[in-house]
């Protein structure tokens, strides 16, 4: 049943190619009647199958001389992480419905995009998963080009060649697991049982996992997350902050973690205080988050805040996976959920409730217009999101960001020290900008044109994606509940030798 | 699960509030005001379940929330709680009827407001420490929305001062508790107080974290640092108060209600409930630093209020006054280890002090503040002390009140002010006597504010332009006897209240095990 | 000794298309002299079609396993597998050469097409050194003048020029590689020779055939630096004729490249493993197919015409091809000849859709497909597939290939790291290409159309042929099995 979120979304995004031109609103309503029916199905397996454990969904032969099969198959993680993509999907069509120019294409792109995405978090053959992540590449870079803003041909060229640079690195690795695992499978199992040599595991593992750890905007190379979400439009930056980064993620722990566990291992000598791949990545992630708080906080352009606290939150996940202790990557899972909804929040209130209707993204103009009296839901949304990002309890970013900080304690306890500067950083940046956007000292108000109100799709997005925060907030055993067993399943034997 | 519903119906409140929107600024008051004081109610129904005879929690709950991490959603009351849950839900009305004249957004004020007060029973009803931080770091967003959106001309530096002095305090709490739970795997306050208590606590602490390369030794120490200066800025303590008197003059008065009512009071809770209990070896250790900090409070507080001229910032600092002395008496009672029975009984009594004047000293300030409301909307916004003069003349009764409340603010015999800072004093003396003898000197410069205010608000010659001042009205008199009345109750018969919390105190003051 | 009928009877498929040549020439000239130019191409094709639909059908129905004359003629079933391919893509080279203007000698057109095709086939099923020779002038020759053929455009006839003069020069280096191989061998089969150069070490007058032999193929093939021609003939040639290079003649190139080399040279392969270089001719190919593809993909970058960029894409599809080569192993063939057989098909089609914009605009730059989405949305949706097969994304035919390829070449030294250089080395070229290709996509769905607006004419003849095309390369990639497990069928029936 799973399976057809992903053929439900092709064809939805078929017949958009197929609807006459110029009907706008039978493009939105094809649109979310797909979204919602991917929804639908995420959601009823996520309730159904509350034990965490690999249900294999489809299994059909493709290519035996290769071994390659297509074999889609969900575990705990899996199941939440589609879940996510159901949530942000739909609410991406409902913060789009503004879209009055080539509606269908724009559909049928997004459609193809969230398709994919499932397809990835399906995946459970490694070609298959490859291909789907490559697809991805495609309408990412249309949806910029044709529908952004800001420099959107550099913006949608430049994330689309860096994602393209990580998958070609993704693709180098698992060709050489692929050959030297025989040649026969390409199934997850197949290689994470084969054991490969140590030394091979050992460049292996930073190659394959910087290769995804790209897309999810592992510093240095994140340069192309501020600059790609600031071109893109509302839904798209939803989608790729949202959804898009943590596919980079999944893949880092997925593949790179389960085939590669010992690349983990130390080195056996130390570099500058760093004995292991897992210290440099660590470290790097811990750069990031620090790096991205920093950089938001003195960011002129409303979105580019947004835009680098995304890439501070995936550092958040990233060291909460390096930290291979139960709580911190059960942390990091939680994390990919939360930030999922979070970013889709903010780039909603920021793109398509300010930026739709002010028409500059400008924190020094944005004051001025009394934002909080012109368009007060968005204000509320903006502090509930801002703090639901900041880590206040009661919502999701909460519990996340509590299980990396003891995960990394118990991992690298002086990390932990700068996870929490990360954390307090944050905050300033968060309120810097809700500050600066919505509650600054109103300007002549006789000068500025009265704003339209915000509409009903944006407000049931908005209740529809802080419901969410909040619900995973009060009760985070719902996650919890299938990511545990998933994590102690034997397809993460490796993983846990390195001390769980 | 009384407790539970107790936190989430001004919630409910809140979200009604929202939704009902504006339609009608008469209906949304009204609504509000309903939702107050059927929290009263449920605090009142909660008391009289209470049996004032255990000293121990009461209406207890726990559910797992998220179990990996040991975090409970764990409530219960004791008598500290329910003594603070009752100054809670008497604070909130007083503080939304003194904010009738607010014109603007009045839903979103209101709702506010009932976050607020949810956000207080939170953390008065709180036995784990995650659900404990989580109320106490929410609290502070309805408190900056309400004085951002509706304070005075310099609201934007006060609120965020505000919001910057107490998150970073809170951070530090958070850090230290951390730092605790990863060694004990526990968050929840009785068990870490159990195992204070065992003498194993701090010891654990020190030996599993010295081990890692760069932890000092005094390593308990920081924790405390950490724990101490989170619950200090709230208080607040000097020198993190400086943020108090900005917030509280630039804050809508109703606000500044709840400010000094109930929220100052979350921090001496804190000390009562968290510090005293898991960091006693430490607090015994600085304590003569901490006494001089309390004794600089106390005095400073007492001489900046004699130099102000805005009856809110006299009063603002007049709050931290008030609070030096539960300070004091705190601080007092960590003096000494176990005792015989004459030591125990001083302890016995600084301790009833300290909890008898947090609720005296939420209810008398928040009636002051109340006045002072009613001659800003009176005078249209002036407060200052000497914009008024000769009220007396023209409105006797709101004179004669008020002076009730300034009166009980001093001390007076008689009215409830006494019979906390008595107690205080009785107990703390033979415990910390240089401390408690400096600490007079508080006393005799709070009168002279005090009566200064009295000779030059209401006595003297009456200025023409208030000769049109208008006296208490019928309905203001009808809402405020309620809180005059209970002064003069409990300034008479301070068992009243006292009888809630005695056992508690005693059971606390014997497991406090230095 | 076989007779000559024998012979005749196995070579009846090149036959069929010989004599369908000559009577499509001799209708052309005779009977329809006075119809219009539209008409005489559509018989002529369609003559040619179900001529070329006779050989394979004769090829499909022939089940001999023979090998004549010390490899002259050699039928098997990889080398019929072969041959149906390039009849296919020459049917649908000549079903977009219906709509053409550029030439009135309709027979003569016709007759060179297939010609050429002949010798494609020949080439294919040859293992002696002379045949090849021969087959591979019979299919240069035409193609030579085919790229003149148009003769309207005054820089046709300069490419035809260069053309002819660099083919001719490399078939010189080529014969006098093959002279020396024979002065070895004392035969003209590959096997044999293989056998007579079999030794110890390097003979110097080896490697001098094996330079001779890869400047003589990388010419054909249009590999570094060999491949200075290829630029100025794909932007003059006609369009059809255009295609035809890009497509059949690279299929035949490649596959006797891949032939000669592994068999042929067999003993003096040589390793290009990372650290392990062993002398041979395997060194030379892989820094042959380095070259090219670091240079395709980098001028690409720059070009402005699109038939320029599918040009120098072209020499860097050759870079990735030759790694088969390096590998030489059957696996390795396998992954060529699929990769070989899409490219063809999408480069047939995305020549289609050059053809039908040059008609519409006048122009082959890359800046007048501005907005062709909106004016031509099947055309674009065609150029969206084949470009995107060219940069290798799924589930495209084109990353098929390049991953069944990349396997391979990994997969041929087990055990040390070996080509991992080389493969690593392609797919950041691939990343390179990705930029150039996303350019042109760009231009087509991003911006609005320049003055025109109209929709593009297309006849629905090409219209059809390119859309049959987009589908056998979206079908190829998704389900690559179909190609696939005919290919391997073939290579191992052969080692049975």
């Amino acid at each position: 049943m799973l399976a057809w979120t992903i053929y439900i979304s092709f064809l939805g995004a078929l017949l958009q190619l197929l609807l006459p031109k110029g009907n706008n609103t039978l493009a939105r309503a094809l649109a979310l009647v797909t979204a919602l029916a991917g929804l639908a199905i995420a959601a009823t397996a996520f309730l159904t199958h509350r034990t965490g454990e690999l249900i294999t969904v489809t299994n059909y032969a493709w290519i035996p001389s290769l071994g390659i099969n297509f074999h889609l198959a969900a575990d705990g993680i899996s199941l939440c992480l589609i879940l996510l993509t159901g949530i942000v999907a739909l609410t991406g069509v409902l913060f789009s419905w503004n879209i009055d120019r080539r509606t269908n294409e724009f559909f049928a792109f997004y459609l193809l995009l969230i398709g994919c995405v499932y397809g990835v978090f399906l995946s459970y053959d490694l070609f298959l998963l490859f291909v789907f992540y490559e697809i991805v590449i495609i309408p990412k870079y249309f949806l910029i080009t044709l529908w952004g803003s800001t420099r959107k041909d550099y913006g949608a060229m430049k994330l689309a060649l860096y994602s393209f640079i990580g998958s070609a690195m993704v693709l180098v690795g698992l060709i050489a697991a692929y050959v030297v695992a025989g040649g026969k499978s390409m199934a997850l199992n197949d290689l994470a049982n084969y054991a490969f040599s140590v030394h091979f595991q050992m460049w292996e593992f930073p190659l394959v996992f910087v290769g995804f750890a790209i897309l999810a905007g592992l510093w240095p190379f994140h340069t192309w997350a501020p600059t790609g979400h600031v071109a893109a439009p509302t839904a798209a930056s939803m989608l790729l902050a949202g959804v898009v980064m943590k596919l980079g993620a999944y893949g880092c722990l997925r593949v790179a973690m389960t085939l590669f566990p010992h690349g983990l291992d130390p080195w056996g000598f130390s570099l500058l205080g760093l004995s292991s791949w897992r210290d440099v990545f660590a470290l790097l992630a811990v750069i990031g988050i620090v790096y991205g708080a920093l950089v938001a906080m003195v960011q002129k352009d409303f979105k580019f805040v947004i835009g680098y606290s995304s890439v501070s939150h995936m550092g958040f996940i990233l060291l909460g996976l390096m930290t291979l202790n139960q709580i911190g990557i059960s942390g990091a899972i939680i994390q990919m959920f939360s930030h999922g909804i979070l970013a889709g929040l903010l780039f909603a209130v920021v793109g398509r409730m300010v930026y739709d209707r002010t028409h500059t993204r400008e924190l020094v103009l944005l004051g001025p217009m009394n934002l909080n009296k012109a368009i007060p839901f968005a204000a509320l949304t903006f502090v509930v999101a801002g703090m639901a990002g900041m880590g206040l309890p009661g919502f999701s970013g909460f519990v996340a960001e509590l299980m990396i900080l003891i995960g990394s304690w118990r991992a690298f306890p002086i990390f932990a020290i700068f996870v929490g500067t990360g954390i307090v950083i944050g905050v300033v940046y968060v309120w810097r900008a809700m500050q600066k956007a919505f509650f600054a000292e109103p300007g002549d108000a006789s000068t500025q044109e009265p704003l339209p109100p915000i509409t009903i799709p944006e407000r049931l997005g908005a209740i529809i994606l802080i419901c969410t925060s909040v619900a995973i907030g009060l009760y985070p055993q719902m996650l919890l509940k299938i990511i545990t067993p998933a994590l102690n399943s034997p397809l993460f034997d490796g993983v846990r030798k390195g001390g769980w | 699960m009384m407790l539970t519903i107790l936190t989430a119906l001004p919630v409910v409140g809140a979200i009604f509030l929202l939704a009902i929107g504006d339609r009608s600024k008469p209906l949304t008051r009204a609504v509000a005001l309903a939702f107050a004081f059927a929290s009263l109610l449920l605090v009142l129904i909660l008391w009289h379940g209470f049996d004032s005879s255990l000293g121990t929690m009461q209406f207890e709950q726990r559910l797992a929330w998220v179990p990996a991490l040991n975090i409970e959603y764990h409530v219960g009351i004791d008598g500290l709680g329910l003594l603070m849950l009752l100054l809670s839900a008497i604070v909130v009305p007083i503080g939304m009827a003194a904010s009738w004249k607010i014109e603007e957004r009045v839903p979103l004020y209101f709702a506010l407001m009932l976050l607020l007060q949810a956000c207080l029973f939170g953390t008065f009803t709180a036995l784990n420490f995650v659900h404990w931080f989580s109320f106490w770091e929410l609290s502070l967003i309805p408190a900056f929305f309400l004085i951002k959106l509706w304070g005075g001309p310099k609201r934007t530096p006060a609120a965020t001062q505000f919001l910057v002095y107490t998150m970073v305090g809170g951070v530090a709490m958070l850090l230290s508790f951390l730092a605790i739970y990863l060694v004990t795997g526990k968050f929840d306050f009785i068990d870490l107080a159990q195992l204070a208590q065992s003498g194993h606590l701090m010891s654990n602490v020190v030996a599993s974290l010295s081990m890692h390369r760069f932890m000092p030794s005094n390593i308990a120490m920081i924790l405390f640092a950490g724990a101490f200066l989170g619950l200090a800025v709230k208080v607040p303590l000097f020198p993190f108060h400086t943020w108090l008197p900005d917030a509280y003059s630039e804050a809508p008065t109703g606000t500044t209600i709840l400010l000094t009512g109930a929220m100052s009071k979350m921090g001496v809770y804190g000390f009562l409930r968290i510090l005293l209990p898991i960091f006693g070896p430490q607090v015994q250790a600085v304590l003569t630093p901490l006494l001089w900090l309390t004794v600089a409070t106390i005095v400073f507080s007492a001489y900046a209020a004699l130099a102000q001229k805005d009856l809110k910032r006299i009063f603002a600092y007049s709050s931290i006054n008030h609070l030096g002395y539960c300070m004091l008496g705190i601080f007092a009672v960590a003096k000494y280890t176990g005792g015989d029975i004459s030591l125990l009984t001083q302890k016995f009594a600084a301790m009833d002090g300290v909890l008898l004047q947090m609720f005296n000293h939420g209810l008398t300030a928040a009636t002051i503040f109340w006045f002072i409301a009613m001659l800003e909307n009176r005078s249209g916004g002036q407060r200052g002390i000497n914009d008024f003069c000769g009220l007396r003349a023209v409105a006797p009764v709101f004179a004669g009140l008020m002076g009730i409340a300034l009166f009980s603010s001093l001390g007076l015999p008689g009215l409830n002010g006494f019979v906390g800072e008595f107690l205080i004093f009785k107990g703390a003396f033979p415990l910390v006597t240089w401390a408690t003898s400096i600490s007079v000197i508080g006393l005799l410069v709070t009168a002279i504010v005090i009566l200064g205010i009295i000779q030059r608000v209401f006595s003297g010659p009456l200025h023409e332009r208030w000769s049109g001042f208008p006296d208490l009205t019928l309905a203001e008199q009808l809402s405020l006897a309620p809180a005059i009345a209970l002064m003069f109750v409990l300034g008479l018969y301070p068992q009243l209240v006292i009888g809630v919390f005695n056992s508690t105190v005693i059971q606390f003051v014997q497991h406090l095990n230095f | 000794m076989t007779s000559y009928s024998h012979l005749l009877q196995l070579a009846m498929p090149e036959v069929i298309v010989v004599i369908t040549a000559i009577f499509a020439l001799t209708a052309d000239l005779v009977l329809l002299r006075t119809s219009s130019l539209r008409t005489r191409l559509s018989a002529a094709v369609s003559l040619a079609t179900i001529g070329c639909v006779a050989a394979i059908l004769s090829i499909a129905h022939s089940t001999d396993s023979v090998n004549l004359f010390d490899g002259m003629l050699v039928a098997n079933p990889l080398t019929h597998l072969v041959q149906i391919a390039l009849l296919v893509l020459t049917i649908f080279v000549l079903l977009l050469a219906v709509d053409s203007e550029f030439t009135e000698n309709v027979g003569e057109f016709v007759l060179l097409i297939l010609l050429a095709t002949v010798g494609m086939m020949f080439l294919v099923a040859s293992q002696n050194l002379l045949t090849s020779f021969i087959s591979l002038e019979l299919l240069s020759l035409p193609l030579y003048i085919l790229t003149g053929f148009d003769k309207r455009n005054a820089r046709s006839s300069e490419a035809s020029l260069k053309y002819f003069l660099f083919g001719g020069m490399s078939a010189a280096f080529l014969l006098f590689g093959f002279s020396l191989l024979y002065g070895f061998a004392n035969s003209t089969n590959f096997v044999e020779i293989a056998t007579a150069i079999h030794g110890p070490s390097l003979n110097p007058l080896v490697i001098l055939a094996i330079v001779m032999t890869v400047i003589g193929l990388g010419f054909k093939v249009a590999a570094v630096p060999f491949h200075f021609w290829a630029p100025d003939v794909y932007q003059a040639a006609p369009v059809p004729v255009a295609a035809f290079i890009a497509s059949g003649s690279k299929v035949a190139s490649f596959f006797v490249f891949f032939q000669i080399f592994s068999i042929a040279f067999g003993g003096s392969a040589g390793s290009a493993a990372w650290m392990h270089l062993i002398h041979g001719w395997v060194p030379v190919v892989a820094g042959v197919a380095a070259l090219s593809m670091l240079l395709g993909n980098t001028v690409a970058i720059t070009q402005t015409s699109l038939r320029r960029l599918l040009a120098y894409s072209a020499i860097a599809h050759a870079g990735y091809m030759l790694i088969a080569a390096v590998a030489h192993t059957p696996d390795a063939l396998a992954a060529l000849l699929y990769y070989v057989i899409t490219y063809s098909l999408g480069t047939i089609g995305a020549f289609g859709i050059i053809g039908v914009v040059e008609k519409a605009t006048g122009s082959d730059k890359i800046a007048d497909l501005s907005g062709l989405s909106k004016r031509s949305p099947i055309l674009s949706a065609c150029l969206f597939v084949f470009v995107l097969s060219l940069a290798g994304i799924p589930p495209l035919a084109g990353f098929f290939g390049k991953f069944y390829l990349f396997v391979a070449a990994l997969a041929a030294t087990p055990g040390s790291s070996g080509l991992l250089w080389l493969v690593a080395f392609a797919i950041a070229m691939s990343a390179v290409s990705l930029f150039y290709y996303l350019r042109i996509l760009k231009r087509v769905y991003a911006d609005s159309p320049e003055g025109n607006s109209t929709p593009v004419q297309a006849s629905p003849l090409t219209r059809a042929a390119i859309v049959v095309l987009a589908a056998l390369v979206i079908l190829f990639g998704c389900a690559p099995n179909l190609l696939l497990q005919p290919i391997l069928n073939a290579i191992h029936a052969l080692a049975a």
